[in-house]
């Protein structure tokens, strides 16, 4: 790959500039993810840690392939406290994650702000508007504000390498988290990257504990003078990001001033070209000064943003006054005719999106037969957030709630509490291997810690993989994100070791009628029970036999 | 945008529309263009409709084509053509199977790059480029039946 892009390569005279980690001079397409990857590596970043998720996922498998350190938490919040403790010991490290990964991480990640970091923790948020395989659109730039700390929106791949180099840099040089907000467009759209040359960031320093009570043990005491600290470290990067170069003034006609961020920069570059742009890299803290002037210099001044109104309603709580949005253009994505429609303020019924032939469960999904026999028996199916949410499509539509990574057993245990008791029979919880790992054992505890008084079924749909986002690994699978051989941990062992006393394995392919009439005996019965129905993956099974192969002959 | 081609191509998962893309995005990267490329891909693998746009000039903003601003829209499965009708410019070509003897490939697989072979009579870049980027993209083992699948869509 690097060979064939030498045609375009600016040359390697600078490249003595850049730490030894770091590529000479290149020009490839590369997307955001791969983009904040090649940084991350060019940084010598310790540490990249994640749970994998649209659209992030990338990112860490990237970090790998350049023979980065990368792997897979089982979930973002252990993944941000593992980053947390790397930034502690002073090396750098990244978190990534999608938007709802954040939720999960926020425990930490609020308490984190607090704390007196001396390495670098850059916590990488993918947002997902218009929610091409998410369940929600949530805006996370609302979370840089809620936690305070500093966050970048890149708007290509290039800032999403500059950015997180920046990230990194600010991360250190006020010892505090940084967040790199990305988008599925940024994520996911291939554009030109060019590193090396003066693109550069100073070396790690070598990893090393400094102990320092007061800054790392949030007990109230130490917490109180740190949330003070915290604000003033805010102001000091808010007055930094006056004058910073992350934010930049593109020339153009008085008569319209647009500011914006992201990708939504793109979209406006291309709808006005005529107007004078304030494309922000920090939203948060906002250059308020900044854009003051700006605005000041234009006759006509717009925020344009994709999802909530968050810019518009900071600008003007500031007293600076700036035309937003139509509430319209707050769902979904953004793109060049929407920003013409907002500058226009045409707020007309919009043509509705083609959507085109739905994914689906695969024909030869080996738990395809499960939601037959669900739907057999007249199941309510308390579902979760996985390839199988899919089965709630024709034919099967055999799933009744999905909420978030783990709810399927909260939520099906809620159900078996306060149903008729002909109706909470039929309730099951049903849920994936990696998704069991992320978040379902804490239900598993609570449904064996406070029993319906109809017992309870949780299936575990083990096919062997992460599916859904292609096929990670994770802690159930032996293998860590590079596929070598790790400790494999056990959903039936699991299951047994909080107290649940009926624990099947089966699998549901192999025979459909014998998993229907477990099913059924289990539905019947008063008591906890735990169904692994294990079959790997259909279109995984290939490439984990061999991994298995290849870490057989390792040992 | 003065100056900026915008292709669309479409499928199913797993027919290869990401590939043709990467090819499509190669060819211009080289010829010296500013490109850019999108897709959303979170659910393709699962057999949805995919769609990825490319863009290449001499600066492109947006990743996305706009609806109505598509120079081409190649379809490798027919159906997916009114699902994306909308893309295309009023003065856009449709490039589909139905425009070379697709019936003579040797592996069907290769309809994806058959149809860059289609689109590539309308596109500037030399055949020499566009053999070039076949080559940089795919794995070796897959290069000569893919060259055959090219030469087939060029005529």
């Amino acid at each position: 790959m690097e060979d064939s892009h030498s045609a375009l390569a600016e040359g390697g005279a600078d490249a003595t500039a850049l730490p030894s980690g770091a590529q000479q001079s290149s020009v490839e397409l590369v997307n955001g993810d791969e983009a904040v990857a090649r940084a991350a590596f060019d940084a010598r970043v310790s540490l990249g840690t994640g749970y994998p998720g649209t659209p992030a996922t990338e990112i860490l498998e990237a970090f790998d392939a350049l023979g980065g350190r990368a792997q897979w938490a089982p979930n973002e919040k252990v993944g941000l406290e593992v980053a947390l403790g790397v930034a502690l010991a002073g090396a750098r490290a990244i978190v990534a994650m999608k938007h709802v990964g954040l939720n999960v991480a926020a425990d930490p990640l609020f308490t984190a702000a607090y704390l007196d970091i001396p390495g670098a923790l850059v916590v990488v948020s993918a947002d997902e508007p218009g929610m091409s395989s998410s369940q929600n659109e949530q805006d996370n730039r609302r979370y840089a504000v809620a936690a305070g700390v500093a966050m970048l929106e890149p708007s290509d791949s290039q800032e999403a390498y500059e950015f997180t180099l920046r990230a990194i840099e600010i991360a250190e040089r006020w010892r505090k988290p940084v967040m790199l907000r990305m988008t599925t467009r940024i994520c996911h759209s291939k554009t030109v990257l060019r590193r090396g040359g003066a693109l550069s960031i100073a070396p790690p320093r070598p990893a090393d504990y400094a102990r320092n009570i007061p800054g790392r043990v949030m007990i109230p005491g130490y917490a109180r003078p740190a949330h003070k600290r915290l604000r003033v470290v805010l102001a000091q990067i808010a007055a930094w990001n006056e004058t910073a170069d992350v934010n930049r003034i593109v020339a153009g006609s008085p008569a319209l001033g647009i500011v914006t961020s992201g990708i939504s920069y793109q979209h406006v570059r291309e709808a006005a070209p005529e107007a004078r742009v304030l494309k922000l890299g920090m939203t948060h803290p906002l250059p308020f000064e900044l854009i003051r002037r700006f605005v000041s210099s234009v006759e006509r001044a717009v925020v344009i943003e994709e999802g909530d109104p968050y810019l518009a309603e900071a600008v003007r709580a500031a007293g600076i006054p700036v035309e937003g949005k139509a509430e319209m253009f707050r769902l979904g994505e953004l793109n060049v005719n929407r920003v013409r429609r907002i500058l226009a303020g045409d707020t007309s019924p919009e043509r509705e999106l083609q959507l085109g032939k739905p994914p689906t469960l695969c024909p030869g999904c080996g738990h395809r037969s499960v939601f037959s026999c669900l739907r057999n028996l007249g199941c309510i199916v308390s579902g979760d957030i996985g390839c199988y949410t899919l089965a709630v499509l024709p034919p099967f539509e055999a799933v009744d709630s999905c909420v978030c990574m783990g709810a399927s057993i909260g939520l099906g245990l809620g159900l078996r509490h306060a149903l008729p008791l002909e109706q909470a029979k039929r309730v099951v919880s049903v849920i994936g291997d990696s998704t069991f790992f992320h978040s379902g054992i804490t239900g598993l505890l609570e449904m064996a810690y406070n029993p319906p008084p109809t017992g309870h079924v949780v299936l575990v749909l083990d096919n062997g993989t992460t599916a859904m986002t292609g096929f990670q690994e994770h802690p159930g699978t032996g293998r860590t994100l590079d596929h070598s051989a790790t400790a494999k941990a056990s959903i039936e062992g699991l299951a047994r070791a909080v107290g649940v006393r009926n624990v099947h394995v089966i699998d549901p392919t192999l025979d459909p009628a014998a998993f229907e009439r477990l099913m059924k005996e289990c539905l019947d019965k008063p008591e906890l029970t735990v169904i692994v129905a294990r079959r790997d993956c259909l279109l995984a099974a290939r490439t984990i036999r061999e991994y298995e192969r290849m870490n057989a002959r390792c040992n | 945008m003065r100056g900026v081609t915008n292709i669309v191509i479409a499928g199913l998962g797993g027919q290869g529309v990401l590939t043709a893309s990467d090819i499509v995005a190669d060819v211009a990267l080289h010829a010296g263009f500013d490109v850019k490329k999108s897709e959303l891909h979170g659910m393709s693998q699962r057999g949805g409709s995919i769609a990825s746009d490319v863009r290449f000039g001499r600066e492109v903003f947006s990743p996305m084509v706009p609806a109505g601003e598509a120079d081409f829209l190649v379809v490798v499965e027919p159906d997916q053509l009114s699902v994306n009708a909308a893309a295309l410019s009023p003065s856009g070509i449709i490039v589909d199977p139905s425009q070379f003897p697709a019936e003579k490939l040797r592996n069907k697989k290769t309809l994806n790059v058959a149809l860059l072979g289609a689109l590539s009579r309308h596109l500037e870049f030399s055949e020499e480029a566009w053999i070039a980027a076949i080559r940089r993209r795919l794995p070796e083992k897959l290069v000569e039946v893919n060259l055959e699948a090219f030469a087939l869509g060029r005529g």
